[in-house]
């Protein structure tokens, strides 16, 4: 039982890191039917400006401030130098765009920053917690927690408030939107602005974990992105489902099957669930979108 | 005065060369005052942590044996190429040394990709080539003109396997990293085991860029019997596996780590985890803490101060490399008294209780790297510093 336990939050907490990414997709794919590649690079931000930061003397809670104004910062430019530019062009070409500024934001990390690992203190000390003969670290929670946290933020602005439900109204149809007097443009901003809040918040939050260098973006959007395509592109909920079932698969599969199959038994998992249900765990019906 | 007659005739043939015929006569006549040393580096790249080190050794030291008088009473000329880490591009570059230069002699080749594409050309031309890459592939099968300085992945497992046996370990669990680094040491720690009368009862892996590895260990804490775990890794992989190590409680069982983590920087990430940690690692990691009687202690010291004031960088076992390739090199051509190259290799081959950054090198015909595991030091990671372990402990 203890064994379960132990894998059983190993592949929560590392889920939950995925399912912030994916979180960060579908809010950019709602906003504005993009899936963006850059993505893992807010993850990235946020966990290397914040080392940076603190290393420079800065208290640990205003290094994670910066690092998430540095984040959105990098989020707004990307919308408004790379894809609001690109509005007209296909989906494909605003993709390969993504992918771009991936590679762009990698490379000046590399160059701002250095090509060396780097770890932040656990937020509450380094002594793992005991859960029922399982050895929990205590950042785990803080992990847990705040994916918790920024799921429930973002569930309250999208349903509670005006401007969220004009996300959502962007995301049904944005000829209507801006037929009622919605600035689509503001919106899709935001979008881009938040979505890098969250990467950036993922990335603060698991680098006491993980550790982090200029380069962990692209595994993290890999990631993220089988997260949010197994819970359903698009929708919120199935972007936290798919991203703790995800974590859960692949460690279960290397506790349980073998270590050398791990990925390869999680992506196995994901295509038998894709071809049975296209739309993914919790996606929409095909929707129309005209 | 015969050296400075000599000297004064030379110089005045060339004055009168140049009045009369241009460069023509004086540049064979200053051709053949020196001895050219080429060299094809990684100095750019994803390999350029191993290429930059080696290069600014070589121009350093060759600087210096310049500056004393140079080898058998002529000047290095060094001539190096930077491969940016591309098999192809080295390979060019090794054919333009031995056809366009004519060096006597390569200390080069960073990657054993690089070398390997390399060896071809020396082999066929004749030209030695000293190899400053990793793998045992190198030198094994023996090549007549392939010879390399750095320490094998094999070396590395043996001298984990020797201290198990020390403390009367047999039945250990492997973590290894799934890169072209664990995956080389996996297969060649698996290969020597029996020879310590070593079983691995575990055997798991994680990929380069996993962030968790409490699911595989997990597997190895519930496996009976477990005495210590070896964990053959690069990179992140290595403090990721010692501070979940840490979390599960398991650092009641040794933890030996690889010489590929050798560096400060794991301490670092591995935080207050590492303490205990056990590795095998080159003596210019801890120069400062060798016993003075340690016949290696005079040369890392200095190639360390050395280097880090010339260069302006810590120092790195990669330099230290291409330091042992040059003086292997240099001492071969001061006992042949010839830039030969034939000469030169047989010399090479007869090298006999260099002392070098790595180890204390003796060659022979079926052994062009000449290390044993003396070459390593066993280190503990104790209160966040390296500590040589007490013999027989």
């Amino acid at each position: 039982m203890s064994e379960f336990l132990q894998l059983f939050f190993s592949g929560l907490t590392v889920g939950a890191v995925y399912a912030l990414v994916a979180l960060g997709f579908t809010l950019i794919y709602n906003a504005s039917d993009v899936v963006n590649f850059a993505q893992g690079e807010f993850v990235m931000l946020g966990g290397m400006v914040t080392v940076f930061a603190s290393a420079a003397g800065i208290p640990l809670p205003v290094a994670a401030l910066i690092a998430v104004s540095v984040a959105v910062a990098v989020g707004l430019l990307l919308y408004w130098l790379a894809i609001a530019p690109a509005r007209g062009a296909s989906a494909v070409s605003i993709i390969i765009i993504t992918i771009g500024a991936s590679i762009l934001l990698k490379g000046a990390a590399q160059i701002a920053f250095d090509k060396q690992f780097h770890r932040l203190p656990a937020f509450s000390g380094d002594a793992p917690i005991d859960v029922l003969g399982a050895s929990i670290q205590s950042q785990s929670f803080w992990v847990l927690g705040g994916t918790a946290t920024a799921v429930l933020i973002l569930y309250v602005f999208l349903e509670k408030t005006l401007v969220g439900k004009a996300v959502l109204a962007t995301s049904a149809s944005r000829l209507a939107a801006r037929l009622v007097g919605i600035n689509t443009a503001t919106i899709m901003a935001l979008a881009f602005g938040g979505s890098a809040a969250i990467g950036a918040i993922a990335g603060i939050l698991v680098t006491p974990i993980t550790l982090t260098s200029y380069d962990v973006g692209t595994m993290m959007a890999l990631k993220g992105f089988a997260a949010a395509m197994l819970g359903g592109m698009g929708n919120p909920l199935g972007a936290v489902v798919g991203g703790l079932l995800l974590g859960l698969l692949e460690t279960l599969g290397a506790g349980y099957v073998s270590s050398t199959y791990k990925d390869g038994f999680a992506f196995v998992m994901i295509l038998v669930i894709l071809f049975a249900m296209p739309q993914g765990l919790l996606g929409r019906r095909t929707v129309d979108r005209v | 005065m015969p050296d400075l007659n000599q000297f004064n005739r030379r110089a005045a043939r060339c004055l009168l060369g140049f009045s009369i015929l241009g460069l023509a006569i004086c540049g064979p006549a200053y051709a053949a005052e020196t001895i050219k040393i080429g060299s094809v580096l990684s100095v750019t790249g994803p390999a350029s942590f191993l290429g930059d080190p080696e290069e600014k050794t070589l121009k350093l030291y060759v600087d210096k044996i310049n500056a004393v008088g140079g080898v058998a009473g002529k000047k290095i000329e060094l001539v190096v190429y930077d491969d940016g880490g591309d098999a192809n591009k080295a390979r060019t570059f090794a054919t333009r040394l031995v056809e366009d230069d004519k060096v006597s002699a390569m200390v080069g080749g960073s990657t054993t990709g690089t070398t390997m594409a390399m060896i071809p050309v020396f082999e066929e031309a004749k030209v030695p080539f000293i190899s400053l890459a990793g793998a045992i592939e190198v030198v094994d099968p023996v090549r007549q003109y392939v010879f390399k300085t750095p320490h094998t992945d094999k070396m590395a497992c043996e001298k984990i396997f020797e201290n198990l046996k020390l403390r009367t370990f047999t039945k250990i669990a492997m973590i290894s990293g799934t890169d072209g680094f664990g995956t080389s040491m996996r297969a060649q720690c698996l290969k020597v085991a029996g020879n310590y009368g070593i079983q691995v009862v575990a055997d798991e892996t994680y990929g380069p860029r996993d962030t968790d590895m409490t699911a595989q260990l997990t597997k190895i804490k519930n496996t009976a019997g477990i005495q210590a775990v070896v964990n053959p890794g690069f990179g992140q992989g290595p403090a990721i596996v010692t501070r979940n190590y840490a979390q599960l409680g398991m650092s009641a069982t040794p933890l030996y780590e690889s010489h590929g983590v050798a560096s400060k920087s794991f301490i670092e990430l591995a935080g207050s985890a590492a303490d205990g940690v056990r590795l095998p690692a080159a003596a210019l990691l801890v120069g400062d803490k060798l016993p003075d009687t340690d016949p290696q202690k005079k040369i890392v010291v200095d190639y360390k101060q050395t280097y880090e004031a010339s260069a302006k960088q810590p120092v790195s076992t990669f330099g230290g490399h291409a330091y042992d390739g040059l003086f292997i090199l240099v001492d071969a051509m001061k006992r042949a008294n010839s830039a030969d190259s034939g000469k030169v290799r047989d010399e090479i081959e007869k090298t006999k209780g260099f002392v070098g950054t790595g180890g204390i090198v003796t060659m022979s015909p079926t052994d062009h790297l000449g290390l044993d595991l003396s070459a390593f030091r066993m280190l503990e990671i104790k209160g966040g510093d390296w500590t040589l372990i007490q013999p027989g402990s």
